[in-house]
Formats: structure tokens, C-alpha cells, sequence
């Protein structure tokens, strides 16, 4: 069944168009375009924007924001910046002395402190000359952690930290990178799906799909990894159908939250994990995901 | 990007079960959009996308004396440009060796006479022949190059026109060629049997095939056929192998290409001609 192999002509009737937007539309400003006539010179220069004749136009492409005098062009398509507080997934870059860089889908990559990660062996622990020396033993390039912005230095450089069990280096699994935007805002990042897969939206749009984690084994704030331990067959179809679907619903632009990949999975289900690779059935998926939260919505609010 | 030890060991494990990463199986390939005639000023072209691969392929034709030694025979050369937009790691001069060994196993693969026929090339014996330029540009590089720009090339060549010749006049050492004013008034090149290259990469104890970016980081080595009307024409090897998975990888390879050739030659014939879409449009 795999074995078919699909080639696809970009024609005018296979070429897949946005989905409608079920929410109300916003105006989209391209880079030069007049946000604010001269006349209303009443305004605040912000993020986004730039003064020509005294008009007020958007250097980037993006929806228009305000917040009373000060306007601001927000880009739909850019790199991450980071706000203090958000979970991020990362891939360390390099090892230097007392720290870590780890990109992040920032402009800059991200500083991990030695001194703001958990080490083994308890939270109270000195930071000692041997621990610097062992950094590369804890986290080395390539490795992949998931942590929060502890601050953000005047150049957007972020400060990251680890200092809680739920973040660390992360284990066997899938890393999927989406456009920052669509991952939305939550009070929790971290979740154990019902068909057995654990997620963990970053902020910055890197998302890792793992096994489901047991919080019954001592969580030790994740400086090990088990390279034995062989993901089972059914959580494996179950993390790649979860990667194919994120992937649909991103294609199409769609949210990125726990109620939205749960829907997509369920009505993913009529399809096998490798079908969900086709653009029809990307479309279809994230089209239907997309009725089923509007029902959701609509039920919510009546 | 270098991926760290477990997900490494992820994607291992997961080709061992025959269930990769993205739900396929061992000899299974991702969905390819294609799109030909795309390209105003070039004789034949085509785009290919294979997942995250992009690649441009345009033929330009001109004449040229044939060699020597081969006298009835036309030419073809081929130019791989590999952008820095691809990866940033073609910056400079950073694709130019990829760039080489690309152009040279297509060179390789197209040079074995039951894949072109360039006697269809030749206009006048020993004087002159039309010189077909295949120049490929890497837009954008997601695994799989070799395959994706060996199957952008043929769709590009099966789409390419060659002005017809409608009468030559010798005059001594002076040939006068003159060619149809008729922009439609062209002909096609049989490429039925141009060559398919697929790579097969080995990683633990087994062979697949279309590999992925993060899955080209795990490979332990890799094979480069290509397969045109049943034979191999070509086989380049990365790092070493075993006799017996050798034999498995040319296996696999071939059963691939003989299924992405049917795919591709179908698809093409019943693409819409003169149609106005395009990337780039």
C-alpha cells in the first residue's frame, strides 16, 4: 500500500488553497504600506513600523496593533522572540565556560547558565570546578532540552533555565519545527495525550513528541537518557501519527494546542500514518479539526 | 543540524521495526509535486518537490561539432548550482563540492548508451549536433537530492522541444543550417529510458530508501543507483558495505526505480500542457 509511489502535478485544481478563517478576518499590512495618513499624527512609533513624510508605514508584513497612542505592526511569519516565562524546546549549539548556547529559533542563540540548571544530586548543590569540567557530560552539542525563559538581555539574547523537574535534556523521540505563531499561548506546555504520547509545545515552535512519561519512576530533572529502552510499535504509530498531524494542521495554518492535536488525531484516524504525508489528506484533516473546534466553541458559548 | 543520541536511536529503532518516523515504511516514498514548462526562456524545464526538496531544472539548447570519436552523436552536459538558500551551509564556497559530484554522476549515469540516445541529437554527421545544457539549481535541500534532482532532470528533458531543421546548405567548409521559424514546430526527446537515480541508505541492519534529513545524519553508509530500462548505468558508494547488503541495496534500488520511473512517465504524459500556473507565479 506504501509502496505506491505519489506524483503529483502542480496544476490549478491540485494546488491547495488557505482554509477560510472561521474567526474574524484582520487586515494584513505589507512592508511600506501607510498604517497611519500624517494627518493623525497622534500616534507612538512601535515594533514594525516606520515614519516616511510623517506617515506611519508597516516594515514588515503583519496585522496592525494597538495599545492607546502606541502602534505596532506584528509580522505574521518571523523568528521567535522570547518573553520571560515561556517553555521553550531547544538543541544545544556549543559548550563554553559556565554555559550553554542553545538555538532556539531566535535571532540569537539562547544562553543556558550552568549555575541555572538543576544538577544531579539535589537542588542546593554548589556549582564546583568539577562540574564545569563535566558541562559536556550533562549536555552536549546536539542534545535537546526543553526550558524557560528565566529573562531576555537588551540585544533579545534569552536567558534560559532548567531549575525545575519537568525541564531538562530530553529522551528518545520526534522534534517537529512549526511557525512560532501557531503554537498558542497556554498555562501548560507539557502534556500526556490519551493515546499514549507526551507533547511539549514550545513556544518557540519546536515541538517534541515523545513516550508517554511515567511519573512513578523517580523523575530525576532528566540528565539521562535511555538509549536501551525500545519504543513499543503502538506508541510509535501514535507519535508519528501526532508528528504527521501537527505537520497537516501547520501546513494549513491552523492553532497549535492540546484540544486541536487531539481532534486531528481522532479524525486522522481514517487514515494510515504514511497517507497523512499526501496534501489531500493534510487539508481534509486540518479542515475537519477545524469544524469540530468551532462546534466546540459554539457549544461553549451558548 | 546534528541531532542528538536519542533521537538517533529513535529513528534506529524505528528502521529495524519498519515503521520510520513519519509512518512509512522501508521502501517508502514521499509524496513529489512536480510542475513542467515553467522556465519562459529555456527549452524544457521542470520543478520537482520531494517533501522539503526543492530543485529547478532548465534545458537550453545549442549547436555544437560533434566529437570526433563520436560522430553521429549529440551532447549533453550537466551544471548543478547548489544556492546558499538551500542551507546555509552552501554559503560560499560550501556547495561547490556537492555541486561537482552531483553534475558528475549524472554526466556518469547519462553516458551509458541505452539511457539517451544522442544519435537523435546529431543534425549533420561529424559537422554539427544540438548540445542540450541541463542546469539544475538546489532551492531549497531536504534530503534525498540525488533522487529528487535525477527525476527533475528527466521530467526536464521529457520536456524539452528541439527546433525541427528544415533544410542545411553546404557550402565547403561552411554549414547553413536553417531551423523552423515556427516556435511550435518542434520535436521531443524519447527519454523513456533516461536514467532514475535512487540512493539507498543503510542504517542498523537495514537498507531504506528517500531518506529524510535527520535520517541522511543517521545512515552508516549509502549507495547511489541508477537504474534506466532495467540496468544499472551507474553505482557510486558512500563508505564501505558488506558484499550480501550490497546486493541488497542494488535490489532495493532497482525495484524503487523501476516503480518511480512507471510513476514519473505516467504522470507526465498526462500533464496538461501549456498550462499558466507555477511557483512562481
Amino acid at each position: 500500500m506504501s509502496q505506491t509511489i505519489h506524483i503529483r502535478t502542480a496544476s490549478q485544481e491540485n494546488r491547495i488553497r488557505p482554509l477560510p478563517s472561521s474567526q474574524k478576518n484582520h487586515r494584513i499590512f505589507t512592508p511600506g504600506e501607510e498604517v497611519i495618513k500624517a494627518a493623525h499624527t497622534n500616534f507612538v512609533r512601535g515594533h514594525g513600523t516606520y515614519e516616511d513624510d510623517g506617515d506611519l508605514k508597516a516594515s514588515v508584513a503583519g496585522v496592525k496593533e494597538q495599545v492607546n497612542k502606541l502602534i505596532s505592526v506584528r509580522p505574521l511569519k518571523s523568528r521567535y522572540n522570547g518573553q520571560v516565562g515561556e517553555v521553550l524546546v531547544g538543541r544545544i549549539s556549543e559548550v563554553q565556560q559556565k554555559k550553554w548556547k542553545v538555538e532556539t529559533n531566535s535571532r540569537l542563540d539562547s544562553l543556558l547558565q550552568l549555575s541555572s540548571v538543576n544538577l544531579p544530586g539535589g537542588e542546593l548543590r554548589r556549582r564546583s570546578i568539577e562540574d564545569q569540567h563535566m558541562m559536556r557530560q550533562y549536555l552536549q552539542e546536539g542534545d535537546l532540552i526543553s526550558a524557560e525563559v528565566q529573562s531576555v538581555f537588551t540585544d533579545g539574547t534569552l536567558s534560559l533555565h532548567t531549575r525545575s523537574l519537568r525541564y531538562g535534556k530530553l529522551g528518545q523521540g520526534i522534534l517537529v519545527k512549526v511557525l512560532p505563531l501557531l503554537i498558542k499561548k497556554c498555562k501548560i506546555h507539557f502534556h500526556n495525550l490519551p493515546f499514549g504520547v507526551s507533547l511539549i509545545l514550545g513556544n518557540n515552535g519546536y515541538v517534541f513528541i515523545g513516550p508517554p512519561i511515567n511519573d512513578k519512576e523517580g523523575n530525576e530533572g532528566g540528565f539521562v537518557q535511555n538509549l536501551e529502552e525500545v519504543v513499543p510499535k503502538e506508541t510509535r504509530e501514535a507519535m508519528a501519527r501526532v508528528r504527521n498531524c501537527i505537520l497537516a494542521l501547520a501546513k494549513n495554518f491552523r492553532m497549535l494546542f492540546d484540544t486541536s492535536i487531539v481532534f486531528a488525531y481522532e479524525e486522522s484516524l481514517k487514515y494510515n500514518v504514511h497517507e497523512l504525508l499526501l496534501p489531500e489528506a493534510m487539508v481534509d484533516v486540518a479542515v475537519l479539526t477545524q469544524q469540530r473546534l468551532s462546534m466546540l466553541e459554539n457549544y461553549e458559548s451558548h | 543540524m546534528s541531532l542528538c543520541e536519542a533521537e538517533k536511536t529513535f529513528i534506529l529503532h524505528g528502521v529495524a521495526e519498519n515503521f520510520r518516523v513519519d509512518g512509512r515504511d522501508r521502501e517508502g516514498y514521499r509524496p513529489i509535486e512536480l510542475e513542467t514548462d515553467i522556465v519562459q526562456h529555456a527549452f524544457g524545464s521542470a520543478r520537482l518537490r520531494l517533501a522539503s526538496t526543492d530543485i529547478l531544472a532548465s534545458v537550453k539548447i545549442e549547436i555544437d561539432t560533434p566529437l570526433p570519436e563520436k560522430p553521429f552523436e549529440g551532447k549533453i552536459e550537466f551544471f548543478v548550482d547548489c544556492s546558499a538558500n538551500a542551507t546555509p551551509d552552501f554559503e560560499g564556497r560550501g556547495g561547490e563540492q556537492l555541486a561537482i559530484e552531483l553534475a558528475n554522476i549524472l554526466t556518469s549515469a547519462y553516458s551509458a548508451p541505452q539511457t539517451l540516445d544522442l544519435r537523435e541529437l546529431c543534425i549533420l554527421k561529424g559537422e554539427k549536433c544540438w548540445k542540450l545544457y541541463v542546469d539544475i539549481l538546489v532551492l531549497e535541500c531536504g534530503g534525498n537530492l540525488y533522487d529528487a534532482i535525477s527525476l527533475a532532470v528527466k521530467a526536464a528533458l521529457f520536456n524539452t522541444q528541439v527546433p525541427k531543421i528544415n533544410n542545411m546548405t553546404i557550402d565547403g567548409e561552411n554549414v547553413d543550417i536553417d531551423v523552423s521559424e515556427n516556435l511550435l514546430d518542434c520535436r521531443r526527446l524519447n527519454v523513456k529510458h533516461a536514467p532514475i537515480l535512487v540512493t539507498v541508505c543503510k542504517i542498523g541492519e537495514h537498507c531504506i530508501v528517500d531518506p529524510s534529513l535527520e535520517e541522511e545524519q543517521c545512515m552508516m553508509s549509502s549507495v547511489v543507483v541508477a537504474v534506466s530500462n532495467n540496468h544499472f548505468s551507474t553505482i557510486t558508494s558512500m563508505g564501505s558495505l558488506h558484499e550480501e547488503t550490497l546486493f541488497e541495496c542494488l535490489n532495493l534500488g532497482h525495484k524503487v526505480a523501476v516503480r518511480l520511473n512507471q510513476t514519473l512517465i505516467e504522470t507526465l504524459e498526462k500533464m496538461p500542457q501549456n498550462q499558466d500556473v507555477g511557483f512562481l507565479k
